[in-house]
């Protein structure tokens, strides 16, 4: 299976030996240079210093690191003052608590009054396993897309997610990085390009009949369900969108344009992610069939990770499936259109 | 905070002045909250007259003190108190609430940089200001000289965030932390102790280790004189309870929870602006 050579992947990428870590992993590395190359940066955590990785920061720059107890609303509005007085703080929690418990805090405090803070969600998705449903946010990438002035990105493994971190503290405004709690494999390598706003097509099948659009570590059985179709002579291009916004609607339509039928592949609800995205750009400008892979309207439960994300339909085997459905959805549709003529 | 006689008149007399442009907002506005505003212009004539080591003429001066406001929605008296003091025109004043104001109804900073928040939801203001004073400590140390004056609303302390942010000022021990809090009793539907009783407020605050310090809202000696005690004391926030009449100076808005949320009507705004121009009838007007 060929990959982009302009990406960079890792070159283990197909191998059950591929390295893996997690994203939070990177998140914690990412912080620590940032904070090394920028004495504004500050770190700020709601009870969670080492599930969050900002132990690492902490130990090098205890005078910057402000512990917060359980009081994520109090986080953010502490977190807005910090910015107002030129800090860059970053501030963690699990993802069901900060963006989730305090939603209006960071809607008011921060993207109101457009903040420099960045927000970072842990544990995100079903991947968080046995703590059960009530730690598995699924529904954050929706509650921060809707604030104007917010930027959104899921980064699809630990090497992309320090860059992403590092990145994050360069720029100006309100963002949200969504992490996950579990090892997963290292795609991308320190070579691969990233940009915020700025996808990174790493399969283009030559033929492609359909694309796949993915964020985060999920991204991984996505690629692995390109492969899966290769061996059945289905070709498809995965774009992985880590910015899901602003999203990059240049690649967006380019994918769309050529394959004629999309796909988008998520751990979060269905609703409002990045799924829904992809349509609100398509509906507009370059309407064709999709589907969407992603949590149907349901809460998560305990179980081991790979067994939530097959329950929950979010493997390799059910994205399959849903590109032969879209697929057979478009060479319906073009039948159609060929009858109409 | 030494306050001689003379200060102290012409401070009751800027209070008046920003309690009649209040009251000429509203009725300009016909929306928007009238009781707490009134309440609170003897607070705000202290600070911006008497305190707050500011300049109207440079709003983004590093060294300022900075004054957070909590309770968005008494933002006529902050405006009113920051264009007497000269941080914009008073004509200004009457485009509260209007399409493409500065002026919007709750305090947003997109639209007048000069405020130091945006605010208006409860219970978000102290957070903010406990960030400023950490960030303030990196880089001044312990012994900075810039005050952070939050401005509260009683009500405000049915948020469980405001004593979140409680809790994180005590661990600091900001010295330069002073909470003013509006102790005028009333919220929109009802008095605080029919709605959510905050008493004992003092003990409660005091049980968060706080400096507590209670005093009449509209002495001007007591409010000086609070603010340097707060100053003057070492290793804790202090929290100034200011007891307030809501509506104050004008006496048929007073004490009742009623005028929380509304304005004045064109008739009620002309009898409330006689009873200002005579101090409440102690003094013969002109006109």
């Amino acid at each position: 299976m060929k990959t982009n050579p302009e990406q960079k992947l890792n070159p283990k990428l197909w191998e059950v030996s591929i390295e893996q870590a997690p994203t939070r992993q990177g998140f914690g590395e990412g912080l620590l240079i940032a904070g090394e190359e920028d004495k504004n940066v500050v770190a700020l955590c709601a009870d969670l210093k080492d599930s969050t990785k900002n132990d690492l920061f902490a130990v090098k720059f205890p005078e910057r690191f402000f512990e917060m107890g359980i009081a994520e609303q109090n986080m953010a509005g502490v977190a807005s003052g910090l910015a107002a007085m030129g800090k860059i703080p970053f501030i963690s929690s699990y993802a069901i608590f900060s963006p989730g418990r305090n939603w209006e805090h960071i809607r008011t405090t921060i993207c109101y009054g457009n903040r420099n803070v960045k927000i970072a969600g842990h544990h995100a998705g079903v991947s968080v396993g046995p703590d059960g449903g009530s730690h598995q946010a699924l529904e954050d990438i929706a509650l921060m897309r809707v604030l104007p002035n917010m930027i959104v990105v899921v980064p699809c493994d630990a090497v992309e997610a320090m860059k992403a971190t590092l990145a994050m503290a360069k720029i100006e405004g309100p963002a949200y990085l969504r992490f996950s709690r579990e090892k997963t494999p290292l795609m991308t390598t320190d070579d691969t390009p990233f940009e915020i706003g700025k996808a990174n097509l790493l399969i283009d099948a030559e033929k492609s009949q359909v694309g796949i659009v993915a964020c985060g570590a999920i991204l991984y059985e996505a690629l692995r369900a390109a492969k899966k179709l290769a061996d059945e002579h289905i070709f498809v291009s995965v774009l992985n969108m880590h910015t899901v916004k602003p999203i990059d609607k240049k690649s967006l339509l380019h994918l769309a344009k050529k394959t004629g039928a999309l796909v988008t592949v998520e751990e979060h609800q269905q609703a409002g992610g990045l799924g829904s995205a992809v349509a609100e750009c398509l509906a507009t400008e370059y309407p064709i069939p999709m589907e969407f892979i992603g949590v149907d309207n349901r809460f998560g439960q305990s179980g081991e990770s790979a067994e939530l994300i097959e329950y929950y339909g979010l493997g390799a085997d059910t994205i399959v499936e849903k590109v032969k459905l879209v697929l057979a959805r478009k060479n319906k549709l073009s039948q159609t259109e060929h009858n109409n003529k | 905070m030494f306050l001689d006689d003379s200060k102290a008149k012409y401070l009751e007399e800027t209070a008046n002045s920003i309690r009649k442009s209040v009251i000429e907002m509203l009725v300009e506005a016909r929306s928007g909250h009238t009781a707490g505003p009134l309440g609170m212009a003897d607070v705000f004539t202290a600070l911006y007259f008497h305190l707050l080591n500011h300049d109207p003429k440079k709003p983004d001066w590093e060294n300022r003190d900075r004054l957070i406001l909590s309770n968005g929605h008494i933002c006529p008296v902050l405006y009113a108190t920051m264009a007497h003091a000269g941080y914009f025109p008073v004509s200004e004043l009457k485009t509260l609430r209007k399409y493409g104001s500065r002026l919007q109804g709750h305090p947003h900073r997109e639209f007048l940089p000069m405020l130091e928040t945006s605010s208006g939801p409860l219970g978000e203001g102290l957070s903010q200001t406990v960030g400023m004073c950490l960030a303030d400590r990196l880089d001044r140390g312990v012994t900075s000289s810039r005050y952070f004056y939050c401005l509260m609303s009683d009500g405000e302390w049915q948020e469980g965030s405001s004593w979140e942010a409680a809790m994180l000022a005590a661990k600091e021990g900001f010295h330069n932390l002073i909470v003013i809090i509006d102790r005028n009793n009333i919220q929109i539907d009802g008095y605080t102790e029919d709605v959510i009783p905050l008493e004992s407020f003092r003990a409660k605050l005091e049980a968060f280790n706080w400096h507590v310090i209670e005093i009449d809202g509209h002495s001007f000696e007591e409010i000086a004189e609070a603010v340097g005690q707060a100053k003057a004391v070492f290793g804790r926030p202090t929290a100034i309870i200011a007891h307030t009449i809501p509506g104050k100076g004008v006496p048929q808005f007073e004490r009742q929870f009623q005028w929380h949320g509304k304005p004045p009507s064109k008739e009620e705004g002309k009898e409330a602006l006689k009873e200002l121009r005579t101090l409440g009838g102690r003094i013969k007007h002109e006109d």
